[in-house]
Formats: C-alpha cells, sequence, structure tokens
C-alpha cells in the first residue's frame, strides 16, 4: 500500500522516493546538488509540503532533503521503527485506596516516538507504572480507556458517557475517580459532569498536563500523583480540575468544577477558579483544603444520582460592539432552542439586538446573560440598558461562568422547555456555578512591575 | 570545497606547548582518537526561538521557578543511562530569571517563536565555509538534557549541513556536521540536591561544528579547535571573549570507548586536558587487566553500617556528619585493594573516580565524600583496622566509607558498586568536567543517540537555493587561504596568524595585490596595532584608508619606517570621530616635513651639538652618534645613508676620557 510504505508523502516527493525504489524506513544513501547525504527516511507530516524528503541522521538529527536538488538515492537497508511503551505490572496493596482513571484523550501519560514523533499514549496500569512508578505508593490503579480523542473534540455523547462511566465505577466500589482529559476543554466537562453526577459519595479529579508527558520537564507525572493522592485520600467528594498552583513543581490546586477556567494558552499554571478561591492544594502525599464549605467524602456509600442529558441546540455568543442582529436571528432560525451571551461590563449588548432578542424569547428560545470580564455578577438594574433587555426576558445568571452557563442550559433543556423551569434549574446552584457571594480574595489578578509584587515575586517560587 | 595541500598554520600548538602535550607518548600506538564538537555564539541581537535580547548577563534576578525532571523511555524501552543516574540523583533544580534577559519561552511554558533566520543564516555560512552538504529543509529536534541546564529539559537544536572537509596539518580534517542551536543556563550552585542555574544565556543562538575522530595528537587537538575557531571567526558575526566559545572534547584509546570532556573554555587547556585523559584511560585499562586478574567470579560485595565504631572521631566531617544522624557504610570489594589507589590523572587515583561519581550520583558533596584508607586527619589506622573487620575485608580487598544522609549513602554504595562493575569492563562512558590543571572529574554518563526527538512545535524550515546564492556570494575567504597570501605576500610568520582573521585582512590582501612589500604590510596591519593594542591604544576604529596612505607613504620615501610607530600612536590617539588628517597634515603636526638640507648638513649639526661618546670602541661609537642623529631626524632619512653620513663624520675619541673609579675590567 503506497500510503504506509511513502507514509506522508505525496506530489513531487512521492514521486522522488517511488522513481529511486525507496520506501520509509529505507537506510538510503542520496546524492543532491548540495551535498551528500545518508539516513533512514522518516514518515512525513502529511500538513507539510510535498516538496522534501526527511531524513534521519546517525546522530539522531533528521534533515529534510529538498526534492529538486535529488540526483540519486540508494537504499542500503531498510530499518523499520517498532515502538512499544514497557508493561510493568501495577502492584496491588490492600492497604491502599482503589483509584480508577478514566481516559478520555489528552496526553496526560503518553511516550514519544523516537523516529517519527508521533505520541503513544501510555494508558494501561502496566503502562502508567513503566512511567510514573511513584504512583503504586499513592493507590492501586485501575484504568478504562473511554475515547481517545483530543479535547477540542469532546461533547455531549462524551459527556454522557463518561459521567456513566464514573458511576459505574463508583458503584462498583471505586474509592476515587481519575479522568484524564486534554486541557484545553477540561473545564468545560468539568461543568457538566458537576451537573451530571451530581452529590457523588467520592472525589471525582479531572487531571491533563500542559507538557506532554514525552518532555522532561513535563507537568503530566507530578499532575498524577495530585490527582492521584486527592482522588484516593482526599476528603472532598465534588468533580474537581487538579493542576499546577505555580508554574514551579510545588503543588498542585484543585478547583471546583463549576468555578475553574483555562487562563493562559501555555502555562503549566494554567487552571484558576474564577470569583472564589480554591478547593484545596495538594501535593503527592498530602493535601490541604482551603473550602469552607464542600460535599464530603461518604465512606461506603456507592449511591450515585445520574442527570446525564443534554439538549445541543444551544450556543453562546461572545458580544462585540456593532454586533448585528442577525447573529442571533440565524441562531433562532436554524433551530437553536438556548443562547448564552457573554455581554459586556454588567451584562449588556447594543441597541440594535433587542428587536432580534425579543423575537427570539417570543419563538421560545431561551436567553442567558453572563459577562465577559468573567470575575463578578450580571447585575442588569444600573443601567436603562440591562433592565430594557431583561424585560424581553433575557434573564441574567449572576456569576455563572459564559462556559459553565453553556453546559448547563443544554443540561436544563434537556430536561424541560418550559421557560420557568429552565429558569428554575438554571438560578439552582447545583455546586457552586453561581455563588452568593464573593469572596473578597476571590478576584486576584496580580499585575507584574509594580513593587510589592516584584518582592512577592523575588521571595517566593513562581 | 577545493582542498589545499598547504600546512598552513600558526598557531603556538606547534610549538613548545604542543610538544609538551604530545612528549613521551606514542599516540598512534595506543589508538589515540579525538573529536571536537566546538560551540560558538553567534552575534545576534535576539535569542534563537524568542525575542529576548542576547548577550545581556546579569546576576540578579526577579524571581525563581523550581523544576525536576524526569527521564523519557529510550527506544528500545529502556531509560537511558544519563537519565536514569540523574532521575537518581533526585535534584530540585531552581532557575533564576531575570526580566531583562528571559521571557515565558524560556521558562518553558510559551511555545517556541519562528527560528532567528540571522542565525540561521550565520550557521549556514559557517556549514558553507566547511564544505558541507547544507540541508534542503531545516528539522528542529530536541536534545534531551536531564542536567537541569535547560529548563524543558531539551535543547532545541537543528543540523544546517552535514559532511563537510577543511584542509587541516597538510591532510583533511572532515566535518561531521553544523547546527545551530540554543545555548543552555550558567550554573550558579550545586549543592547536595539543589542545583540553582541563571537563565540569561539559555537560549541564546549557538553554531555547533563536529569533526570526525580524526585528531591523533593532543597537540592536533588544541591545532584543531583554533582552526576551527578562526573558521567562524572570519565571518565576523561571532561573539568573543570568556565564555562565547566552548569546546566538547571526545576522546578514546583503543580498547576504550568514547569519554566527553564537556566545556572546555579555552583552546590552551585542551592539549593538556586530552593528554592526561589518554593517559586516564590507559591507566583504566591497565586497571581492568589487574582486576580481572585478581578476580575471576562475579564479585561478592558486602555493605555494613559502621557508624557504631567511629564514636569519638576527630575528623570535623564524620564527627559533623553523625551529629546530623547521618550514616556511615563500608563496604567491601573484593580484590580491588591493587587498584583502589592506582594512579589515574596527575595528582589523582582510582578513589577520585569513586568520589566523582559519589558526589553527581549520590549528591553527596564533602570534601573527601569517601574513604578509601586510613589518614591523620580522618580515620585512625586502628579504625580503619575495625572498619575491615566489620565487612569481613581480606588482605586483597578494598574497602569503601561513605557517609551522609541514609539514602543517600545507599545510592553512593550503589554507584560504588556500578564503577567497579564497569572497572572491570574497562572505560565508562563519561561525561567529564574540566577541572584546570588539565585534570578532568566525573561530571554524567555519556547520553546515547536515543534522546533526539522531532521537536513537534516548530514546524519545518525550507533553505532556497536563493538564498545559499545570497550566502556564497558574501562569503568570506576561509582562514587556510588567507594565511596562505599573506605568506605568499611575505607577510612576517608573527603577524599572519592575527592578520589572516582580523577584519583588517581584506586590506592587507589588497595592498598585497597591489605588490606592496609582505614586510611593510605586515608590520603596518599586524604588528604595529598589536604593539598599540599592548599599550593600551586599540587601534580597530581606525579607516583603512590612514593605513593605506602611511603605506604609500613610506614606499615613497615620504617617511621612514621607523616613524611609524609614533605616527599610529598620534592617530589613535585622535578623539574619537574626528576627521581622518591628510598626511601632509599629520607629517607636520609631528614634525616630519621634509628635511630642508641635505642630510650631510643635518649629521653635521648634530655631531656638533652632540654630548661626547665616552667609549673608545669605534662600533659603539657609531651606534652612539646613530641614535643621536637619528632621533633629530624623526625617520625622515633612510637609515642606511644615515650611517654612512656618520662613519664619514665621526668626531675622534675625545683625549681627556676620564678613568672611570673602581671599575673592574
Amino acid at each position: 500500500m503506497t500510503n504506509e510504505t511513502h507514509k506522508g508523502y505525496r506530489g513531487a516527493a512521492l514521486a522522488v522516493l517511488k522513481e529511486h525504489g525507496v520506501r520509509v524506513w529505507s537506510d538510503v544513501e542520496a546524492v543532491t546538488t548540495r551535498g551528500r547525504f545518508e539516513g533512514i527516511v522518516l514518515p512525513r507530516s502529511e500538513t507539510e509540503d510535498d516538496q522534501h524528503i526527511v531524513l534521519k541522521v546517525a546522530s539522531g538529527y533528521n534533515v529534510g532533503l529538498r526534492v529538486d536538488t535529488v540526483q540519486t538515492m540508494k537504499e542500503r537497508g531498510f530499518r523499520e521503527a517498532h515502538y512499544k511503551i514497557p508493561e510493568k505490572e501495577f502492584p496491588f496493596d490492600p492497604q491502599k485506596p482503589n483509584v480508577t482513571l478514566l481516559g478520555t484523550g489528552g496526553t496526560i501519560a503518553s511516550r514519544l516516538d523516537y523516529r517519527t514523533g508521533a505520541v503513544i499514549p501510555a494508558f494501561s496500569p502496566g503502562e502508567l507504572f513503566g512511567a510514573v512508578p511513584e504512583l503504586a505508593d499513592i493507590c492501586n490503579i485501575k484504568t478504562h480507556k473511554l475515547y481517545g480523542v483530543f479535547s477540542e473534540n469532546i461533547g455531549p455523547e462524551h459527556w454522557i458517557g463518561t459521567s456513566r462511566a464514573i458511576q459505574r465505577e463508583i458503584e462498583n466500589g471505586a474509592d476515587g475517580i481519575i479522568i484524564g482529559h486534554g486541557t484545553d476543554t477540561m473545564h468545560y466537562t468539568a461543568a457538566i459532569l458537576t451537573l451530571m453526577v451530581q452529590h457523588p459519595p467520592v472525589p471525582i479529579v479531572m487531571v491533563g498536563s500542559q507538557r506532554s508527558s514525552d518532555r522532561p520537564s513535563s507537568d503530566a507525572a507530578l499532575n498524577l500523583m495530585h490527582a492521584a493522592f486527592a482522588a484516593g485520600h482526599g476528603p472532598i467528594a465534588e468533580v474537581m480540575v487538579s493542576m499546577f498552583g505555580p508554574t514551579s513543581d510545588q503543588y498542585g490546586l484543585l478547583h471546583r468544577g463549576t468555578r475553574v477556567r483555562k487562563m493562559h494558552s501555555s502555562y503549566r499554571s494554567t487552571f484558576r477558579t474564577i470569583g472564589d478561591t480554591p478547593l484545596a492544594t495538594v501535593t503527592p502525599s498530602s493535601m490541604t483544603v482551603l473550602a469552607e464549605h464542600y460535599n464530603p467524602r461518604r465512606p461506603g456509600d456507592r449511591t450515585v444520582k445520574l442527570d446525564a442529558v443534554f439538549d445541543d441546540r444551544v450556543s453562546i455568543i461572545y458580544y462585540y460592539p456593532n454586533m448585528k442582529p442577525d447573529i442571533i436571528d440565524s441562531l433562532v432560525d436554524n433551530g437553536y432552542k438556548g443562547i448564552v451571551i457573554a455581554g459586556t461590563g454588567l451584562g449588556h449588548v447594543n441597541k440594535p439586538l433587542y428587536p432580534a432578542m425579543r423575537r427570539a424569547v417570543e419563538k421560545g428560545v431561551h436567553i442567558y446573560m453572563t459577562v465577559q470580564t468573567l470575575w463578578g455578577y450580571v447585575q442588569m438594574f444600573v443601567y436603562d440598558t440591562g433592565r430594557d433587555i431583561m424585560s424581553f426576558g433575557v434573564t441574567p445568571a449572576a456569576n455563572m461562568l459564559p462556559e459553565v452557563a453553556y453546559v448547563k442550559l443544554g443540561w436544563a433543556l434537556g430536561h424541560s422547555q418550559d421557560i420557568e423551569e429552565v429558569r428554575r434549574l438554571m438560578l439552582t446552584p447545583i455546586s457552586g456555578e453561581i455563588t452568593e457571594r464573593e469572596p473578597i480574595d476571590g478576584y486576584l489578578v496580580m499585575q507584574g512591575g509594580l513593587p510589592e509584587m516584584e518582592a512577592f515575586l523575588k521571595g517566593h517560587l513562581r | 570545497m577545493t582542498e589545499k595541500k598547504s600546512n598552513d598554520n600558526t598557531s603556538y600548538f606547534r610549538g613548545p606547548l604542543g610538544r609538551l602535550a604530545d612528549a613521551g607518548i606514542d599516540w598512534a600506538a595506543i589508538g589515540f582518537k579525538c573529536g571536537l564538537e566546538i560551540h560558538q555564539q553567534l552575534d545576534t541581537p535576539r535569542k534563537l526561538f524568542c525575542r529576548c535580547p542576547a548577550g545581556r548577563y546579569s546576576d540578579d534576578f526577579d524571581a525563581e521557578v523550581l523544576r525536576h525532571m524526569r527521564p523519557t523511555l529510550s527506544e528500545m524501552g529502556e531509560y537511558d543511562g544519563t537519565a536514569l543516574m540523574e532521575f537518581k540523583t533526585k535534584k530540585q533544580i531552581v532557575y533564576r530569571l531575570n526580566r531583562q534577559s528571559v521571557c515565558t519561552y524560556e521558562m518553558d511554558d510559551t511555545p517556541p517563536f519562528e527560528i532567528n533566520q540571522q542565525a540561521v543564516d550565520i550557521a549556514l555560512e559557517v556549514a558553507l565555509l566547511c564544505g558541507c552538504s547544507l540541508v534542503g529543509e531545516l528539522h528542529v529536534i530536541r536534545k534531551q538534557y536531564l542536567d537541569g541546564s535547560i529548563p524543558a529539559g531539551f535543547q532545541r537544536t537543528a543540523i544546517v549541513g552535514v559532511d563537510g572537509a577543511i584542509p587541516f596539518m597538510g591532510r583533511t580534517l572532515h566535518i561531521r556536521q553544523v547546527s545551530v542551536e540554543e545555548d543552555a543556563c550558567r550554573e550558579v550552585t550545586d549543592r547536595g540536591h539543589q542545583i540553582v542555574f541563571l537563565t540569561d544565556r539559555l537560549s541564546m543562538p549557538l553554531v555547533e561544528v563536529v569533526t570526525e575522530p580524526e585528531i591523533f595528537t593532543p597537540s592536533e587537538a588544541g591545532e584543531a579547535a583554533q582552526v576551527i575557531g578562526d573558521l567562524m571567526r572570519v565571518t565576523g558575526k561571532v561573539r568573543r571573549g570568556m565564555g562565547a566559545t566552548r569546546q566538547d572534547v571526545n576522546v578514546s584509546v583503543t580498547g576504550g570507548t568514547r569519554v566527553e570532556i564537556k566545556g572546555v573554555p579555552r583552546i590552551k587547556m585542551i592539549p593538556p586536558l586530552v593528554r592526561n585523559e589518554g593517559l586516564r584511560q590507559r591507566a583504566l585499562l591497565n586497571i581492568r587487566e589487574q582486576l580481572n586478574e585478581t578476580l575471576r567470579r562475579s564479585p561478592d560485595y558486602m555493605e555494613r553500617s559502621v557508624s557504631d565504631l567511629m564514636t569519638d572521631c576527630t575528623s570535623p566531617v564524620i564527627s559533623s556528619a553523625l551529629r546530623r544522624g547521618e550514616a556511615l557504610w563500608a563496604i567491601r570489594i573484593p580484590g580491588g585493594q591493587s587498584v583502589i589507589h592506582a594512579p589515574t590523572q596527575p595528582g589523582r587515583t582510582f578513589t577520585d573516580e569513586l568520589a566523582g561519581r559519589i558526589r553527581v550520583v549520590a549528591c553527596l558533596d564533602t570534601v573527601p565524600n569517601c574513604f578509601t584508607g586510613p589518614d591523620e586527619h580522618h580515620i585512625t589506622g586502628r579504625r580503619w583496622h575495625h572498619i575491615r573487620r566489620r565487612v569481613r575485608a581480606r588482605k586483597e580487598d578494598a574497602v569503601v566509607v561513605c557517609f551522609g544522609p541514609d539514602e543517600d549513602v545507599r545510592t553512593a554504595l550503589t554507584e560504588v558498586r556500578i564503577r567497579f562493575d564497569e572497572a572491570r569492563q574497562g572505560i565508562p562512558n563519561e561525561t567529564r568536567q574540566a577541572l584546570g590543571l588539565g585534570i578532568t572529574d566525573f561530571e554524567r554518563i555519556l547520553p546515547g543517540p536515543d534522546r533526539m526527538y522531532p521537536d513537534t512545535d516548530s514546524p519545518p524550515c525550507s533553505i532556497s537555493d536563493a538564498r545559499i546564492e545570497r550566502l556564497q556570494a558574501g562569503l568570506p575567504t576561509p582562514p587556510w587561504e588567507r594565511l596562505a597570501t599573506l605568506r605568499a605576500g611575505g607577510v612576517q610568520e608573527d603577524a599572519i596568524g592575527d592578520l589572516a582573521i582580523h577584519p583588517r585582512y581584506s586590506l592587507a590582501a589588497r595592498l598585497l595585490a597591489k605588490g606592496h612589500p609582505g614586510v611593510l604590510v605586515g608590520y603596518i596591519l599586524g604588528q604595529l596595532p598589536r604593539w598599540l593594542k599592548r599599550c593600551g591604544l586599540p587601534s580597530e576604529a581606525m579607516a583603512d584608508q590612514v593605513l593605506e596612505d602611511l603605506c604609500e607613504a613610506v614606499l615613497k620615501g615620504r617617511v621612514n619606517r621607523e616613524a611609524l610607530p609614533a605616527l599610529l600612536r598620534a592617530l589613535v590617539r585622535r578623539p574619537p570621530g574626528s576627521q581622518a588628517p591628510s598626511m601632509d597634515a599629520l607629517f607636520a603636526e609631528l614634525g616630519l616635513q621634509p628635511l630642508d638640507r641635505p642630510i650631510k648638513d643635518v649629521v653635521a649639526a648634530a655631531l656638533q651639538a652632540s654630548p661626547p661618546c665616552l667609549s673608545a670602541d669605534p662600533e659603539a661609537r657609531i651606534r652612539y652618534f646613530m641614535g643621536v642623529v637619528m632621533e633629530g631626524l624623526r625617520g625622515r632619512a633612510q637609515g642606511r645613508s644615515v650611517r654612512d653620513e656618520v662613519v664619514r663624520q665621526i668626531p675622534p675619541v675625545a683625549k681627556a676620557t676620564p678613568k672611570r673609579e673602581g671599575a673592574e675590567p
């Protein structure tokens, strides 16, 4: 099959390989107008151009040859790479708690194929133990691979499937659940799982990594250990996200699933609790609870209230100045039943949208207002604008994060289409998605450059 | 690349320094082979993968980050030797961050930006000078370093060319590859389980030139480093100064394996280091023979705690360790006594091989950190006897005592076993650090080729023909051709080396092409600037035109060679930025106007005014009066014609020359 023997090559590059009778994994000697090269032909990434052939030379480096410079190419041998993560049996200790790791994808534990650069997930308990042997000091681990998708491809079917798996595992005696998940949309999944698996008896800890585990300084191993401790030993039985507190390898933070958000595209300490303080700090061998109120672990209790419904005719609109009403009209005309608006300031949009919003509500579409400032409450009484908007039937969603309001509206519409019932569901917090108070230290976005911040940074690992 | 037959080198490694490093050993007979990896910082304003300024060094820092490095599995599902060792050490790695010199890229919290194309250009230029095959597409690779010197745990690096060759010592030295890569951190301290790094140098662009192992004596190693260093310098686009060039030296002898001496900061250090490393490897091969003679089966090590034998010990290191609640353990090495104190390097024995491992792997860094025999300061003969009895050591067995926190001592004892097992195999694959005085100490296990990963964060970068043509067109003349040109033009030997790599080389070449005598060119462009530099008067800023004019003036007889030092000194002392003067104005300023009367009259007047000469020796008298006359002439006349005139007019010996009292003949 051409696809495998010339993996990733097409067009001009494929023609040159074929012309010289050379395949992927051929050990070749090539003469080009730029000189002589020796190495093994590597597969090429399909997204790259068709003008180059990639060789791995003896020193381990890769180089690309331009196909228009190739004069001759001779196969001297063939060295196909097979890469496998060694499995070591995960030890079982009856004294330790039993934790189930559910995999949805992402690279929380993975290894890179040295020759191609492809990421190979490490997932079975044996592979995990091979990669992070310290896990065995914390708990017994059982794994289930539910999905293998990047987090941007996660959707309602995965949410429902995952919540069912959680229920099954808890009923089967798991003392804690870890969910491996890509970080990009982890906070959406954390929020919906909070709604779908309410009042759980054991911790449900979501975890990922900002640096894939094929990198020596990856946060994956430590995150996994933190999650294992929180799931196996922690007192908080809620859906939580466990990721780095500071960017240093120091401790993790446990964030409530409904108040957490990814706040940096690449930092290790990207997850932050918004509008509240985190639930706890965690290390591989300890946990310090920060929250005053939380759902405690209920030893011996195996009951799980599963509420896994979702109506996906819901959208989220990020308001911008000069937004045209056709944005809302088109959602309504396309059959959407729920709209979450991330409005400006206290929850505002411009006047030209008013008729469109009125029409939408009249057609039975549920509209909720959140704030794009992320921190703070919607308050639509302060200005006329707010009062006008509410008069059309747009409901303020207090300090619910826009992403949380989006998944909650889908979940609420899964229960009912009745405007009042949906409103009741939306505005009755299940686990912190709306809080009554914002603590005085719930909004701390420090600014670098200030003398007091610089003094703080100099004295603390960041 | 057209290969040059000439053996063009002016470096001092061919002189006494080289002879000293090569002396007394038949390097070919022991199968000595050496290859170099030369790292050179590039003079770009920005770093390689982010937009931070390059070359801004400061020991101050605004914040710190803590990281650990975990080993990643190798291709065969094994941990790389280095990786495993570094993980065993469980180091806390602290990075100091200065907001002026680093951003979140260096902290490994932001993915790389596009590679600095200016740096790629310079690397391509070096690869062209090395006669390499240039790649069609640049692929950035991650090369893992678990010692913490890079926060990501890997260095981003990319090959720009392979398979080059340069003329060297009358033969060809092959260049394996030229790559462009990011520099690592500067180490601040490494104590116990914590290592601290400064990040200012991190990610500055480097070019690395790797030679094939075709260097066959220690002096050649110095010579090759010089040649390649010169090659990079002629681009005019590399950094200078301490730490801007660092060489890794790979050494092996027959029967051994490759050992790398890492980060040698000065070329002069290379020949003695390489010599001692060759000898160390010979010594280790002898130790292997000795061990295998006394020991036929796999050794039966024995480990016992000996803390209880050390109560009331007067050794400060031991007693303070015991006070801290640390442990002392002894390990018996069957058959090891004959080699434990065998010399390996000047002033060092096999015990130091163990101490190096213990320091790095077990993080025990007291001095000393282990004992292999009694000594008056630490363990008395009687105590040592008890220790030996505790581990049931026979006469031929060696005993090693380690001390420190319990877990670290266990690591240390395991490491001692590992090192002895390796000693029975021969020479371990190591990276060693240069300590100065030509000796080295263990740094880490030499990493294998399995630590190279493609960098999935960086797209490949195509290298167009147009780009190569542009670089080729602007390529400087390589140093060996420059040396040949200067030598053929008759420039004096001691000026050739410096001038060849000096920016003023092109002026020298032009003057020689015009037919100017090499001796004069070498004097004005090489020797005089060097003399001025020694006087603290750098002449780099002087316009080429001024030097060319001076050269012409000498040739036309307008001014004499002897006047040049004073002229140049006057020129470099002019305020910076001031207009270069015309030659006439300059000569006038220095009182070098043309003579207004014949030399005969000038000499007569000078002799008239001169104090009498006290010597009766005719030659001395001529020298004396020549000095007097030439000083007044200030280089406005040829020495030879002045001398003729002096000889003709020399006054008779004064009669009333007083005898000096008490002077013995």
